[in-house]
């Protein structure tokens, strides 16, 4: 097993800590991960996009250009990465600010509605679960106790009192993700 | 006859162990070999030959590793204080000190010199002034006087052209990093005890972990200066001393008595020579 | 963990000295690490930032002179200005470690990844007949392990180690299996390790003197033959390479570093299309994997150097296979990362045709 994945929103929207849970999450099960983020000038506000490759094998390359998931958090990151999805992969976006929908038809396309959601529920501090929650469901290529493990090792120890706030908000991006084209 | 007195109770003065056997290739009259001796000396009397850790430059004193019997670094041009720093930092407990010239320490290293004052390193450093570059041939130095002749000043320096010669010493005062700064010469038997005492105070310094002591010697270059060493000790006096004067700037952290604010910061008037 | 974290770390738990650095992108997470880890109330190592690479490198200089394991770290610009410590501190016969993260030049450029500082670290960079021994970590776990590596090395030849990576490695997070920790030399330890160190000359010994300076040619001529035969031997012992896929291939690529993970996607995706390709990656940069180029050069029918430099390493490539095949370069450079498809396309338009 191999997935590779994109990550890719604005910057505060918690793209590389998602990227990070899910690696650290891949480690503590004992596979193989990579998380690859940009840096530099694009750090500073504006986009943030970061790529995890979580495998069962030795990883290639940590930059690619094709993905079987993209996850995009606004107009932006989609309209930059659906073309990058590979045919019969999946895309994962959060309707919230899309004008222009997705409109290839050889992928798996999913919305997210978390940040409505999160906000609703005062929540927006993890929103990046609800939509971690959301992939998970569809591809859980991580186990649930693994998860946990991967909140402790990359939340600082002062943040672990956050961890069941983080857990739950998976949860709740389980039940929140539907199907928008499913080949 | 010569042997007839020849015999221990006639033995007045001996040289240091510190220093080897090497015959010194320094010009005669210049002001190097006093003050590799007086150096010397203090390691000696203070008892620390086996925790000394001296940095030459590159310039004439280049290869002073030859003549102290300690441990030595030469260093790139420039970059003595930055390798002393980290010489004293993984040895806490050795004495380190670099030995430089104005180039070296004034021109090309004046970022080393200056962020390892800041940094109020716990060495010694000895900075000899002779306001020309000697190895390379009598270039001007940053503390060459103006109107002083050097080979790449050949009508004098200008200030238009050249800016104006660096007191460093004043300069590096200023700083709360440095604990002793002095100025010394060793061209007559009273200044060289003076500079041998400024000498021990610094290395006393170090052992006591005060931070940086500056020991700037005010010297001649009669080669570079075209002079006999008579000739160059007198016109020293006359036109080095009064735009470096001698004393001591700043004593146990403190800007030293008679010591003005003009003197340090605003820079009072330079003088003009001709040479 | 991330890379640049990996290397700081690994300095941690090598025993490493003393570390002296400047920051530069993208690369200042090795001292922000060190900083933040504060190893002086752990192991004793020193951490000094310096007011720039200049003096950093010639703080290793005087560090590593007393026989003490001193590292920096940098990037491009920054080690351009380490060069001029670098040649003293080979002339000077001192071991230290000092880490590259490459960025796309010449000049400021960009901070983006690059790998254009091959001639810089394998032909020189500084003035005369020195050489680096230059490793390329191609994973975090390189990262870190190469830091422990370099210093049998370093120590073994009295030579400075260049960890040849770039910001693509640095600021990548991987799974990384970290060693207990080497606790630094004691004083007895640093003394027989280093005799020639200048650690205070007890009567017992003469003093010792690190310079790189000797102004008689005959002698000067003696001691340079003297490093040739370091290099030499460098070369003989202590190379470094890793093949993929060779045995039955037709074609390979030739890489290293991040250009080698991405070769290796590259010929997966070939060996998919039913394409027989390998990989060679030398690990040591210098000394060069010389000798295995030129038998797989009999067996192969052609080689695409992948570097992102406008080609620097395949003139070494070249030299070794000594003309008996084709031998292509395919890069993209100014911090651009080619995509495995690209490499995999060039590989078909130059090499298989």
């Amino acid at each position: 097993m191999t997935e590779e994945i994109i990550i890719a929103g604005f910057g505060g929207q918690g793209v590389l800590s998602m990227g990070k849970i899910l690696a650290y999450s891949g480690v503590m099960e004992d596979k193989e991960v990579c998380w690859m983020p940009s840096y530099g000038p694009e750090q500073r506000g504006g986009t943030a996009n970061v790529t995890v490759i979580v495998s069962d094998e030795r990883i290639c390359s940590p930059i690619i250009s094709k993905y079987d998931t993209a996850i995009v958090l606004n107009q932006q990151s989609l309209d930059k990465f659906e073309k990058s999805v590979k045919p019969g992969g999946l895309l994962i976006y959060d309707p919230n600010g899309i004008t222009k929908e997705p409109t290839r038809k050889d992928i798996n396309i999913y919305k997210i509605a978390a940040t409505e959601k999160a906000q609703e529920m005062g929540i927006s501090k993890v929103f990046n679960m609800v939509v971690l929650g959301g992939f998970l469901k569809l591809k859980p290529i991580v186990g649930s106790e693994f998860i946990h493990k991967g909140l402790e090792k990359s939340l600082p120890e002062r943040h672990h009192n956050l961890i069941p706030q983080n857990e739950e908000a998976i949860e709740l991006g389980k039940g929140l993700i539907e199907a928008v084209q499913v080949l | 006859m010569a042997n007839d007195i020849v015999k221990p109770e006639n033995l007045v003065y001996t040289k240091t162990k510190v220093l080897t056997d090497n015959v010194m290739h320094y010009c005669p009259g210049c002001g190097h070999g006093t003050a590799h001796r007086i150096i010397a000396e203090v390691i000696d009397e203070m008892g620390i030959q086996d925790k000394t850790i001296g940095v030459s430059p590159v310039g004439c004193s280049v290869m002073a590793y030859n003549y102290f019997d300690v441990d030595f670094e030469e260093a790139a041009h420039g970059r003595a204080p930055a390798v002393a720093t980290a010489i004293k930092r993984l040895n806490p407990d050795s004495y380190v000190f670099t030995y430089q010239g104005d180039g070296d320490l004034a021109a090309i290293g004046t970022a080393e010199t200056v962020h390892a004052a800041n940094r109020g390193e716990n060495i010694v450093m000895v900075f000899i002034n002779n306001g020309i570059y000697g190895m390379t041939g009598g270039q001007m130095a940053p503390t060459t006087l103006v109107g002083m002749k050097s080979a790449t000043t050949p009508y004098g320096r200008n200030v238009a052209l050249n800016g104006y010669p660096l007191r460093i010493t004043e300069m590096l005062a200023t700083l709360p990093g440095t604990y002793y700064v002095t100025r010394q010469s060793v061209h007559t038997p009273a200044n060289v005890r003076k500079a041998k005492a400024a000498i021990r105070k610094a290395f006393e310094n170090q052992r006591d972990k005060k931070g940086l002591s500056f020991v700037e010697i005010v010297s001649s270059c009669n080669s570079g200066w075209k002079m006999t060493p008579v000739q160059a000790n007198k016109w020293m006096e006359e036109n080095m001393f009064p735009n470096y004067p001698l004393g001591d700037i700043k004593v146990d952290g403190k800007i030293a008595e008679g010591i003005t604010a003009d003197r340090l910061v605003v820079s009072a008037p330079l003088t003009v020579v001709n040479k | 963990m991330k890379g640049n974290e990996a290397i700081a770390r690994a300095m941690i738990a090598s025993g490493t000295d003393g570390y002296f650095g400047y920051p530069i992108t993208p690369q200042s997470e090795v001292m922000e690490t060190l900083m933040a880890e504060k190893p002086w109330e752990t192991t004793g190592m020193v951490v000094l930032q310096a007011e720039s690479e200049l003096a950093s490198i010639n703080m290793v200089y005087g560090g590593a002179a007393t026989g003490k394991k001193v590292a920096t770290s940098s990037s491009s610009p920054g080690i351009s200005l380490m060069c001029e410590g670098l040649t003293y501190i080979a002339g000077a016969e001192i071991p230290c470690v000092v880490m590259n993260a490459m960025r796309g030049g010449p000049g400021l450029g960009t901070i983006q990844p690059a790998q254009s500082d091959y001639f810089q670290s394998t032909k020189g960079g500084g003035h005369g007949d020195y050489q680096l021994y230059v490793m390329a970590p191609a994973s975090v776990q390189e990262m870190y392990d190469f830091v422990f590596d370099a210093w049998d090395i370093a120590f073994k030849y009295r030579n400075p180690v260049l960890i040849l990576t770039d910001g693509a490695i640095g600021q990548c997070m991987e799974k990384c299996y970290t060693r207990d920790y080497i606790p630094r030399w004691t004083e007895e330890e640093r003394r027989q390790h280093a005799p020639w160190g200048c650690w205070g000359k007890p009567a017992t010994r003469d003093h010792n003197i690190i310079t790189s300076l000797e102004l008689e040619s005959s002698r000067q001529e003696v001691f340079n033959q003297k490093l040739q035969k370091k290099y030499a031997q460098m070369k003989e012992e202590d190379v470094r390479y890793e093949m993929l896929n060779c045995e039955d291939a037709d074609y390979v690529f030739v890489a290293y570093g991040t250009s080698s993970r991405i070769c290796m996607k590259s010929m997966e995706l070939a060996r998919a299309k039913g394409l027989k390709v390998g990989l060679l990656r030398p690990i040591t940069l210098f000394p060069f994997p010389t000798k295995q180029v030129a038998e797989l050069a009999k067996k192969v029918k052609g080689m695409l150097c992948v570097e992102m430099s406008a080609g620097q390493m395949i003139e070494d490539v070249k030299l070794a296979a000594n003309c008996q095949i084709p031998i292509e370069h395919y890069g993209r450079f100014g911090g651009i990362i080619p995509t495995p498809e690209e490499v995999l396309e060039a590989l078909e338009e130059k090499i298989i045709k």
